[in-house]
C-alpha cells in the first residue's frame, strides 16, 4: 500500500513537472532556446493567485484565471521585449538574456512581494479520498493535478495536430524561413507559443503551491530546472516526451525520497537523467538527427 | 617530399580490368552499399583505383556520389561490402582512423575551420605528424619550438601549391569562395594521404580558374605521387584530367572506363540526357 | 636574420598579461597605502577566483565550443578537497603560502580527475543535451558534498556519506560536516596568491590554445566532421580541454574557499555556474581579456550599485539584458556603430 501511495504522489508531482515541461518544450521547439525565465513565470502565477484569493478574497477559480491571464500577457511581453530582438543572435546571447530575465522576475518579485514566505491558501478543497478502508488516502490536489495534466496534454496534442494555428506552430519549429514563405505569421506564432507556455506555467504554479504551500520569490527556480530536465529526459521539442519525462521524473523523485534518501533525491534524479541520455542521446522520445555531410 | 612506398609513377588504368597494370591498387571497393531506411542510396559499388591514378566519379544530381565519399571516409558505415585501402580492410575503422590510414577528402559544402587562420587550418591537419604532448606545449619545451617551426615551414610550402602563402594569416572564413576550396585541398594534402578525395573542387569557379585547378590537380598527383578520386560536374575538367571514370546513377554504377569509352556509352548518355525518342 | 614577428593574437596575449600585472600593482599599492575600502579589500580574492573561473570556463565554452552549466561543480570539488588538504597539512607545513599552494594543487588535481571522469560520458552528447548533463553533474556534486562528512584524527582521514559516522578518536577534528560544510577554515588566501593563479591560468590557457592541441580543439569546435576527416581524435581533445578547464576551476575553488572561515556546498550551485557563464558571454567567447574584465566588473557591480540598495539586483538584471540586446541586435549595433566608424571599417576589411 505504501508503494501505491508513493506511486500516486509521484505521478501527481510528475504531472506538475509535466505541465511546466510542456511549456518549456513548446518554446524550445519553436524558438530553439532554453527559456530560463520559465520557472519564474510559475512563481509569478502563484503570487497572482495568492493575492487574488487571500487578499482580495476572490473565488479560487477567478484567482487561477487571473493568474493565467497575467502570465500569458507576461510571456508575450517577455518574448517581444527580450527575445524577439535577438532572433538572429547566437544561442548563448539568447540564453544569457533569458537568465537576465529570470533574475529580473525574481528580484522584481522580491521587491513587490518581499522575501517573507507566503502560506498559499488551498485553491483545491483540502479533502482526501479514502480507499481500501483508509489504507490509501489521496488528497484532492493530487487528483486535480493528475487530471489537469492529462487534459492539458490531450488538448495540446489536439491543438498541434488538428488546428491551423497548431500546424503553423509545428511548421515554424521545422523551418521558420520556409514557413514565412508559405504565408505563416512567424512572429505571431512564436508569441502564441510563449502565451500558451506561460499560461500553462501559471496553472502549474497554482498546483505546485497547492501541493507544497510555501511561496517565496525563488519558488519557481528548482521546479523550473527539474521540469527542464524532464523535457530533455523525454526528448526536448516533443510534447508526449515532456509528458512522459515529467511523470517519470516525479515518480523517480518521490521513490528516491521514500526508499533511498531524502537528501540525495535530487542527485538521484539527475543521475537517472544522465544515464537515460547516455543510452538515448536525444531523450526518450526525441528524434536523433543525422548531420548532413 | 615523396616517400619510398609511392614510387609507381605510371598512371594506371585500373578501372578497366584487362588493362590493369597495377597489381596492388591503393583502393579497392567490392560490393559496397548502404541503405537509408530501405532506400539503397549506393548499391553494389565496385571500384579500384591505382596508386597514382586520377579517377573521376560522375553522375546526375542525387546519384549517390557524395554518399560514396562518405562511405569511403566512414562518415557512414556501409551496410554491405568491403573497402580495402592499400590492401587493408577499413571495416573496423572510423573517420579519424581512415584518415590516418591514408584517405583525405574535401567537402562539397566547404567545411573549413572558419575562426582559425589559413596557416592554422593547414597546421591542424598536420596534427598527427606532430608528436609533442600537451605539457611540451604548455611549458614551451624545445620540442614545441622545433616541431612548430617545421610545421610552419611545411604549411607555407603546401600553401604555395596554390600561391596562397600571402593569405597565411587571414581567417579561413573570410577567404573568397575559390580560395576556400583551394584551402580545403591543401588541408587534405597536409595529412599526407595516399588517396585524395575531391568533392566538386571546381564548383563555383570560372573557366580560367577551372583550367588553373586542372593543372594544379595534375601537379599534386605528380609531386606527391598519390591517387586522386574526384566528383565533378564540369565535364571538361573530368574528361581532361581523369584517366578512369566511373558513372553512377540511382546509386548504381552504370558505366566505367576511360573518358572516351564513357562518353560513347549509351547508358551514360541516357542518364544525362534522357532516353532518345524513337523517331 | 629573422625578426621576431608578433601576430595579432600574440600581441593581445601580452596585453592581457600586462594589464593583469598593472592591475595587481595598482591595487597592491592602493591597499598598502590604505586607499581601498574594506569592502573592496575583502573582494580582491573572490574577484581573482571568479576571474580564473571565467577564463577556465571560456576554455570550455569559447575554445572548445561546448556549453557547460555545471562549472561551479568543479569549483566545489576544488574547494572541498583543497581546504581538506590544507587543513590536513596544517601541522606539517608551517608556511601559510605553501599550504595555500598545496591546497590549490590538490584542488586542481581532484577537479581534474572528476572533470576527466565526467567528461567521458558528457562529451559524447551534443549541444543542449550536453549542457543539461553538465548541469546535472553540477547538482550531483553539490548533493554529494552536502551529505559528505570528512574527519581527521590520529589514525588518518575518515569519510562517510549521509550522516556523521566518522567516529573520530580523541582530539580528532571534523573537517567537512555535511550541509554545514567546512567550518574554521584557515584564511590563508591572499590577493598575491590570487594574482599569481590568474597569471598561471592565463599562461596555461594561452599556451594550450597556441599549440597543436589548441588548434585541434578549435578545429573540433569549428567543424567536427572536417576535424575527424583530417584525423583529429575528437574525444581526446574534447577531454583535454574539459579536464584542463576543470583543473583550473578546482584551483580557483580552493583559493575562493580559503578566503572565508566557512564554506558550504550550496555556495557552488547552479546560480554560480550561471554567474560565471554570464562573465564568459559578456566578455566574449574565446576572449580571455574580456572574461577577466567582465568577471571583475560584474563582481564589483552589485557592490557599486549599493546606493540602489534593494534595487541593485534588479538593476543588475536589466543591465545584463540591455548589454545582450546592445551587443547582439542589429538595429542596436548599427546605432552604436555610428559612434566608432574607424573600428567598423577595420572589421569589414579583415
Amino acid at each position: 500500500m505504501a508503494f501505491l501511495s508513493f506511486l500516486i504522489s509521484g505521478i501527481s508531482l510528475g504531472s506538475i513537472y509535466a505541465i511546466i515541461a510542456l511549456g518549456y518544450t513548446m518554446v524550445y521547439g519553436i524558438a530553439k532556446m532554453l527559456n530560463f525565465a520559465h520557472g519564474d513565470v510559475i512563481m509569478v502565477g502563484a503570487y497572482i493567485c495568492f493575492y487574488a484569493t487571500s487578499r482580495f478574497q476572490l473565488p479560487p477559480l477567478v484567482g487561477i484565471l487571473l493568474a493565467v491571464v497575467v502570465c500569458t500577457i507576461l510571456g508575450i511581453v517577455i518574448e517581444r521585449l527580450a527575445y524577439k530582438p535577438l532572433r538572429a543572435a547566437p544561442v548563448l546571447a539568447v540564453l544569457i538574456t533569458a537568465i537576465g530575465m529570470s533574475y529580473f522576475l525574481q528580484n522584481a518579485a522580491l521587491l513587490l512581494w518581499s522575501s517573507n514566505p507566503k502560506v498559499f491558501p488551498p485553491v483545491v478543497p483540502t479533502g482526501k479520498i479514502s480507499l481500501f478502508g483508509g489504507q490509501l488516502t489521496i488528497s484532492y490536489v493530487t487528483v486535480v493535478a493528475i487530471l489537469c495534466c492529462i487534459v492539458i496534454m490531450l488538448a495540446l496534442t489536439w491543438f498541434t495536430s488538428k488546428t491551423k494555428m497548431g500546424k503553423a506552430m509545428r511548421a515554424c519549429s521545422e523551418d521558420k524561413g520556409a514557413s514565412q514563405l508559405m504565408g505563416i505569421n512567424v512572429n505571431g506564432t512564436i508569441s502564441l507559443t510563449f502565451a500558451i507556455g506561460s499560461g500553462l506555467a501559471a496553472i502549474a504554479g497554482v498546483l505546485l503551491c497547492s501541493a507544497y504551500p510555501t511561496l517565496v520569490p525563488t519558488t519557481g527556480a528548482m521546479p523550473g530546472i527539474k521540469a527542464f530536465t524532464a523535457a530533455v529526459f523525454g526528448g526536448i521539442g516533443s510534447i508526449p516526451g515532456a509528458f512522459v519525462g515529467g511523470i517519470l521524473l516525479g515518480i523517480i523523485e518521490i521513490f528516491a525520497k521514500a526508499y533511498i534518501s531524502t537528501q540525495l533525491s535530487d542527485p538521484i534524479v539527475f543521475a537517472v537523467l544522465i544515464i537515460v541520455l547516455l543510452v538515448r542521446p536525444a531523450g526518450l522520445l526525441g528524434k536523433q538527427i543525422r548531420e548532413k555531410v | 617530399m615523396s616517400s619510398d612506398s609511392k614510387l609507381i609513377s605510371i598512371p594506371s588504368k585500373s578501372m578497366i580490368p584487362e588493362r590493369d597494370i597495377d597489381k596492388t591498387p591503393i583502393l579497392e571497393c567490392v560490393n559496397l552499399g548502404i541503405n537509408f531506411g530501405g532506400l539503397k542510396a549506393v548499391d553494389n559499388f565496385d571500384l579500384s583505383i591505382g596508386r597514382t591514378e586520377i579517377a573521376g566519379l560522375i553522375g546526375p544530381n542525387g546519384a549517390g556520389k557524395t554518399t560514396v565519399f562518405n562511405l569511403l571516409t566512414k562518415v557512414y558505415q556501409p551496410t554491405t561490402g568491403t573497402i580495402l585501402l592499400d590492401g587493408k580492410d577499413t571495416h573496423s575503422m572510423n573517420t579519424m582512423q581512415v584518415n590516418r590510414a591514408g584517405i583525405a577528402r574535401t567537402f562539397q559544402n566547404i567545411r573549413l575551420f572558419n575562426a582559425l587562420s589559413v596557416e592554422d587550418n593547414v597546421k591542424t591537419a598536420m596534427n598527427n605528424q606532430m608528436k609533442y604532448n600537451m605539457w611540451s606545449g604548455i611549458f614551451r619545451l624545445p620540442r614545441y619550438w622545433k616541431e612548430e617551426r617545421i610545421a610552419h615551414e611545411r604549411a607555407l610550402e603546401l600553401l604555395s601549391i596554390f600561391n596562397m602563402e600571402g593569405m597565411a594569416n587571414m581567417k579561413a572564413g573570410s577567404l573568397p569562395y575559390g580560395a576556400q576550396r583551394r584551402l580545403e585541398i591543401v588541408r587534405a594534402l597536409a595529412t599526407n594521404p595516399s588517396l585524395l578525395l575531391l568533392d566538386e573542387p571546381a564548383a563555383g569557379m570560372n573557366p580560367s580558374e577551372t583550367a588553373e585547378l586542372m593543372e594544379n590537380i595534375r601537379k599534386i598527383r605528380d609531386t606527391f605521387q598519390i591517387a586522386i578520386l574526384l566528383i565533378e560536374h564540369d565535364m571538361n575538367l573530368v574528361m581532361n584530367i581523369c584517366e578512369g571514370i566511373c558513372v553512377l546513377n540511382f546509386g548504381r554504377i552504370i558505366a566505367k572506363g576511360t573518358p572516351e569509352d564513357v562518353q560513347k556509352n549509351p547508358a551514360v548518355i541516357e542518364a544525362y540526357l534522357g532516353k532518345k525518342k524513337e523517331a | 636574420m629573422k625578426s621576431i614577428r608578433l601576430n595579432k593574437t600574440t600581441r593581445k596575449n601580452y596585453l592581457t598579461y600586462g594589464l593583469v600585472i598593472v592591475a595587481y600593482v595598482i591595487l597592491q599599492l592602493m591597499s598598502s597605502s590604505g586607499a581601498t575600502t574594506s569592502t573592496l579589500q575583502g573582494m580582491l580574492v573572490p574577484i581573482c577566483a571568479y576571474v580564473v573561473m571565467a577564463i577556465s570556463l571560456n576554455l570550455t565554452v569559447g575554445i572548445l565550443g561546448e556549453l557547460s552549466l555545471g562549472h561551479a561543480g568543479f569549483m566545489s570539488v576544488g574547494a572541498f578537497t583543497g581546504v581538506t588538504a590544507a587543513i590536513a597539512a596544517g601541522n606539517a607545513i608551517p608556511s601559510a603560502a605553501i599550504r595555500l599552494i598545496v591546497g590549490m594543487v590538490v584542488g586542481a588535481l581532484f577537479a581534474a580527475v572528476i572533470g576527466f571522469l565526467i567528461g567521458i560520458p558528457v562529451l559524447r552528447l551534443r549541444g543542449d543535451y550536453l549542457a543539461i548533463v553538465t548541469l546535472a553533474f553540477g547538482e550531483i556534486i553539490k548533493g554529494i558534498f552536502n551529505n559528505l562528512f570528512v574527519g581527521i584524527d590520529s589514525r588518518g582521514l575518515h569519510i562517510s556519506l549521509l550522516s556523521d559516522k566518522t567516529n573520530l578518536a580523541e582530539g580528532g577534528k571534523l573537517i567537512i560536516g555535511g550541509p554545514m560544510g567546512i567550518g574554521s577554515i584557515p584564511k590563508i588566501s591572499t590577493f598575491t596568491g590570487g594574482a599569481i593563479l590568474i597569471m598561471i591560468t592565463l599562461i596555461i590557457v594561452f599556451h594550450l590554445v597556441n599549440s597543436r592541441a589548441g588548434r585541434a580543439i578549435m578545429a573540433v569546435r569549428d567543424n567536427r566532421i572536417a576535424a575527424e576527416s583530417i584525423g583529429i581524435n575528437i574525444t581526446k581533445y574534447k577531454l583535454m580541454a574539459f579536464t584542463v578547464s576543470a583543473a583550473l576551476a578546482g584551483a580557483a575553488g580552493s583559493l575562493f574557499a580559503m578566503n572565508y572561515t566557512t564554506i558550504v556546498a550550496n555556495k557552488f550551485d547552479f546560480n554560480t555556474s550561471i554567474l560565471i557563464l554570464v562573465f564568459v558571454v559578456l566578455g566574449g567567447l574565446g576572449n580571455m581579456l574580456g572574461s577577466i574584465i567582465a568577471a571583475a566588473a560584474l563582481t564589483i557591480l552589485p557592490e557599486a550599485l549599493r546606493q540602489f540598495s534593494d534595487y541593485r539586483m534588479l538593476v543588475y538584471a536589466i543591465v545584463l539584458i540591455l548589454v545582450m540586446l546592445a551587443t547582439n541586435n542589429d538595429t542596436f549595433k548599427a546605432f552604436l556603430a555610428k559612434f566608432k566608424p574607424g573600428k567598423k571599417k577595420k572589421e569589414e576589411v579583415s
